[in-house]
């Protein structure tokens, strides 16, 4: 009588304050059956990670629009592996420029979403890459 | 797998610990085993419950007291006696339309990012209703054995009266705020059974005192001028009243020889500017105190693992009972049960004694 | 306005229209959806006539433009004395990089200046911070000291032309550096024009850009209001914002309620403070956003006029006409603009800016077509603000004043929005007022809620988003995007440390030192912030005074 739920940790990495799109993200996830750990806003590296080990989720989605990700991702990739969470799916969403995606995605960031993608994508990415 | 587990919580491995809480949210056959191995290194942690409305400020008050007892009241490490660790589960409802929920507690509780001493789990309800989720009692238990001095439970708040938190926690903390429970009769019932200790948060807001004050008629009428007292619902004896220190005692000095009763201090907190969390920690470790020199300590073991003991068997037998009954057979007395060919009682008397 | 025997007849007429002619034409070719909704997902109705409008009263409700409630604009002549100004909201990097930029906009008919500030400056945090990493100059310009002031308006003749500054938490610094700047090039504050941002309420309701709590971050806003009344008479110390209210994913309403709440509160505040209404009134100003519903936004717009005007005169007993003028800036809708064809976005933007100017505003920033990839490259700003000189010059609707008025639809539309505003003004009321709300989250869970709605829509399909949900390319993006200075950082962060040596530090620490105790009382911190800038204090030094003495704020869980 298992009762597996996805987790999925909602963060808003650096200082914007843009929450609408890590919000409204959360509650489709939520909608779709997950289980949504949401930070807010202005997160370190460190304050994201900690959080995906002690909740042990599935998933981190990263939510930036200052432009800072080449900065902080690479640092949150870095403290995750050191955790032992490689294996947590980290996805993340915002302003990213189609030029940055190919050096996240070596990072190991697996899935990059720009404005207009629809929750449906992401519901779906996730099912998929945790199935 | 379950060995390795068991090592990494009772090592106080962060992952591990996170790890086994999954482990039993999910239900997995493996949590029976691991909580079986964890049993015997259970029962050191002091359990605090914070139970209040929705909005009543419970994730500050839990931050804030967290933050109190890792390092004392004025950030100093130390002071305010020896830093406890601190463990926190924090319940958010789960959906009922899709199963889904939103955990938003971590947010109100940053301050305690990085502390190597604070863990913190958030938890959907996950279709259970008396403000807890099912897996909550287990979980804590792993924190329990992980070593956590002190274990935090914030309920979901959802407004109905939240009995599954006197039964899990040690001390129970319900959070009021001004202009909610400013009518007496706007406290929502069974508050005073479950009650060790009020806090009325927000107290900067317009109506504190007033609701101090109703909280104070309540119990004054509950306890009849003189103090007896129910303790997480058991009615005691009562000799003397020892409050944690929003008051003093009422009537004058009484000879402490009978085990005396604990009234619930109330005290007003403001808990986004730590304010009143002092005095709100010093009554937790007061109730703490009282408990251990009255034999309520032991006793309210004893009543622990009979519910606990209870509840498993419940759930194992219907459990059992419906693997028997194949679903075929299931959904066929259900049918000439609605066709009114055989009534529920008799149904299950055939499944049972099927 | 209308007869109500007329209305009577026309009443028949309409019924007897919706039985034949309307019941032929929908027979014959049906609507091609069960309900039409504003992009607010307001209803609107197949056909307005006088009867949507009967109780208007042309002289209560509409009057002249220039006079009592400035339903129709608050200038007599509106854009045919004076264009709106075309302020470019602009800045990144360093403060050179963001000074070549103004004056390559100015080289082209740009008419006034909006600097963007970068996140470590809108948070009070100086650009080698350790909160600061990686947002260097990345949203904005970075601003830490004076010393990057004087940079940024090197050669920019500031006593001609007005800035207007996004900047709300460390507002007062920010300003102060500014009036700094050009005391130094001998030009007195007195002469000074334009507008901090300065608005704290939308941040906790939206924007997010927050550090201290409610009340000690309104404190500092009333210092403002104060300091401007008496020495700045041309500054407008307040530009009270629905823009990002309605990014974060208000609707065209909430927009207007809760901006027009966060206005009226600041007037609460300022007269508190003994500030005589007419002293400051006069001096706030809005900013609103233009989104795409082409007349929902000149409803907006003008309802906005009228309430205000009707609220400052009735409620808050303003005398001076010029505290009724609800002036505004207006910015088409950032969160409109799509990632993937971005050159349709040239097209959302101009019909945005259109409905901005149809519904009388006062100044214009456009927004550029990359602006949903990254900061605008020069050649994408330059069509931007082109955008608003072909509305100006070629479009003809800046010929005659407020054109749009009297057609049923705008005029019923511009009633139902201000109907709707007071709805929410006693929703607010009755919360206890804006603070009080904002503290349980009511705004927020508003726009929560307005903001999922609308995603919903567009991934079911209801809502039609060109290139989003129908229209679907797989083309790669062929614009251009803005390539900023590699060494950029490094240079600020050399500055930076180049000044803490040179400066006189003894006069830094004693003028934090008494910009502490003036936070801990109750005198205006205007002077003593000025006296700060003026040594040099960086901006992280000064807002960390603040920080010390006010605490920082943490926002209700609301998702």
């Amino acid at each position: 009588m298992t009762d597996k739920k996805i987790r999925v940790l909602i963060a808003k990495p650096g200082l914007d304050g843009h929450d609408r799109g890590a919000k409204v993200i959360a509650r489709a996830l939520r909608d779709a059956g997950m289980e949504v750990v949401y930070t807010g806003i202005r997160q370190t590296p460190e304050m994201i990670v900690e959080a995906a080990l002690q909740e042990d989720v599935d998933v981190v989605g990263l939510s930036i629009l200052s432009g800072a990700h080449m900065a902080l991702f690479p640092r949150i990739m870095d403290l995750m592996r050191q955790h032992g969470l490689d294996d947590v799916l980290v996805v993340a969403g915002g302003i990213i420029p189609d030029e940055d995606v190919p050096a996240l995605q070596a990072m190991g960031v697996k899935g990059v979403f720009g404005p207009g993608t629809s929750t449906d994508t992401i519901v779906r990415f996730i099912r998929e890459h945790l199935s | 797998m379950t060995d390795h587990l068991v090592e990494g919580v009772l090592a106080g491995d962060r992952r591990a610990i996170a790890r086994t809480i999954s482990l039993i949210e999910d239900n997995g056959a493996e949590a029976q085993a691991t909580l079986a191995a964890l049993h015997p290194h259970t029962g050191r942690a002091h359990i605090v419950g914070v139970t209040g409305p929705p909005g009543s400020g419970k994730s500050s008050l839990v931050n804030a007291l967290a933050l109190y007892f890792r390092r004392g009241a004025t950030g100093e490490r130390g002071e305010g006696g020896s830093p406890k660790t601190v463990g926190i589960i924090a319940v958010d409802p789960t959906s009922p339309f899709s199963g889904g929920a939103i955990l938003g507690d971590r947010i109100r509780m940053r301050d305690l990012a990085g502390d190597p001493g604070i863990f913190i789990r958030s938890m959907a309800s996950r279709g259970s209703l008396g403000g807890l989720a099912w897996a909550t009692a287990d979980a804590v238990k792993v924190l329990d054995a992980a070593g956590f001095e002190l274990i935090f439970i914030e309920t979901v708040g959802a407004g109905q009266a939240e009995v599954d938190i006197a039964r899990t926690a040690h001390t129970t903390v319900v959070v009021e705020v001004p202009g909610l429970g400013d009518d007496v009769q706007a406290i929502k019932a069974g508050i005073l059974e479950i009650a060790d200790i009020f806090a009325v948060n927000k107290a900067d807001h317009e109506g504190a005192d007033h609701a101090v004050m109703a909280l104070r008629m309540m119990l004054d009428l509950d306890l009849g001028g003189t103090a007896t007292v129910l303790h997480h619902g058991r009615l005691m004896e009562v000799v003397r009243t020892v409050t944690g220190g929003e008051e003093p005692p009422s009537q004058g000095p009484l000879p402490p020889a009978r085990p005396s009763a604990w009234r619930p201090p109330i005290f007003k907190t403001i808990a986004t500017r730590h304010e009143g969390v002092v005095d709100l920690a010093t009554a937790i470790l007061a109730h703490r105190a009282y408990l251990e020199q009255s034999g309520q300590l032991v006793q309210r073991e004893r009543e622990r693992a009979a519910a606990e003991l209870e509840t498993i068997i419940q759930q194992e037998s219907l459990r059992r009972v419906l693997a028997c009954a194949q679903g075929e057979k299931l959904a066929a007395l259900i049918d000439r049960i609605v066709r009114r060919e055989i009534d529920p009682y008799t149904a299950s008397q055939h499944l049972l004694g099927g | 306005m209308f007869d109500p025997e007329k209305l009577k007849k026309l009443q028949e007429q309409k019924s007897r229209w919706e039985e034949t002619t309307l019941q032929q034409s929908l027979a014959d070719r049906p609507e091609r959806m069960g309900q039409f909704l504003t992009t607010s997902g307001a209803p609107v109705e197949r056909l307005y006539t006088p009867l949507d409008v009967a109780s208007l009263d042309y002289e209560r409700d509409l009057g002249f433009p220039g006079e009592y409630p400035f339903t129709r604009g608050i200038h007599a002549t509106m854009h045919r004395g004076r264009l709106w100004t075309m302020r470019m909201f602009a800045g990144f990097g360093t403060a050179e990089e963001t000074n070549a930029r103004y004056k390559y906009l100015l080289d082209h008919g740009e008419t006034g200046l909006s600097v963007a500030f970068d996140m470590p400056t809108l948070y009070g945090y100086d650009s080698d911070a350790p909160e600061a990493l990686g947002e260097f100059g990345k949203c904005g310009v970075a601003v830490s000291s004076l010393a990057d002031m004087e940079i940024l308006f090197d050669g920019i003749p500031v006593d001609q032309i007005t800035t207007s500054m996004t900047i709300n938490s460390p507002a007062a610094v920010i300003w102060a550096m500014y009036i700094v700047m050009a005391e130094k090039r001998g030009i007195p504050m007195q002469v000074l024009g334009g507008t901090i941002q300065n608005d704290i309420l939308k941040e906790f309701i939206a924007q997010k850009e927050f550090i201290f709590p409610p009340r000690p971050s309104m404190r500092l806003v009333v210092d403002t209001f104060e300091f401007g009344s008496k020495y700045l008479p041309r500054w407008n110390t307040i530009s009270i914002s629905g823009y990002h209210i309605r990014e974060a994913g208000a609707t065209a309403v909430q927009e207007l309620a809760f901006t027009l709440a966060d206005g009226f509160e600041y007037v609460r505040w300022g007269m508190e403070r003994g500030l005589k209404v007419d002293e400051f009134a006069p001096r706030l100003s809005f900013f609103f956003n233009s989104h795409n519903d082409f007349f929902e936004e000149i409803a907006k717009f003008r309802a906005a006029r009228r309430i205000w005007a009707r609220e400052m005169r009735e409620t808050f007993g303003a005398q001076d006409p010029r505290s009724w003028r609800l002036r505004f800036h207006t910015q088409t809708a950032g969160c409109s603009l799509t990632a993937c064809q971005p050159e349709n976005n040239i097209v959302r933007t101009a019909w945005q800016a259109l409905a901005a100017v149809l519904g009388g505003t006062q100044s214009l920033h456009t927004n550029s077509m990359d602006e949903a990839l990254a900061l605008p490259s020069e050649y994408a700003v330059k069509i931007a603000l082109r955008t608003q000189q072909l509305i100006a010059h070629e479009s003809g609707v800046t010929h005659t004043v407020d054109p749009l008025a009297g057609s049923y639809f705008v005029e019923a539309m511009t009633n139902r929005i201000e109907q709707e505003v007071y709805r929410y003004f006693r929703q607010i009321e009755a919360l206890g007022g804006v603070i009080p709300a904002i503290e349980k989250g009511f705004f927020q869970r508003e726009i929560a809620e307005a903001a999922y709605r609308y995603q919903m829509e567009i991934d079911t399909h209801q809502r039609v988003i060109v290139g989003v949900n129908e229209y679907i390319e797989d083309e790669p993006i062929r614009i251009p995007l803005l390539e900023m200075d590699p060494h950029g950082y490094e240079r600020q962060v050399a500055r930076l440390e180049r000044l803490r040596r040179e400066r006189d530090n003894e006069r830094v620490s004693s003028t934090l030192a008494a910009l502490r105790q003036a936070a801990r009382g109750t005198e205006n911190t205007m002077p003593y912030i000025l006296n700060c800038v003026r040594a040099y204090a960086t901006l992280g030094e000064i807002m960390g005074v603040f920080r010390q003495v006010f605490g920082e704020y943490r926002e209700p869980t609301i998702i």
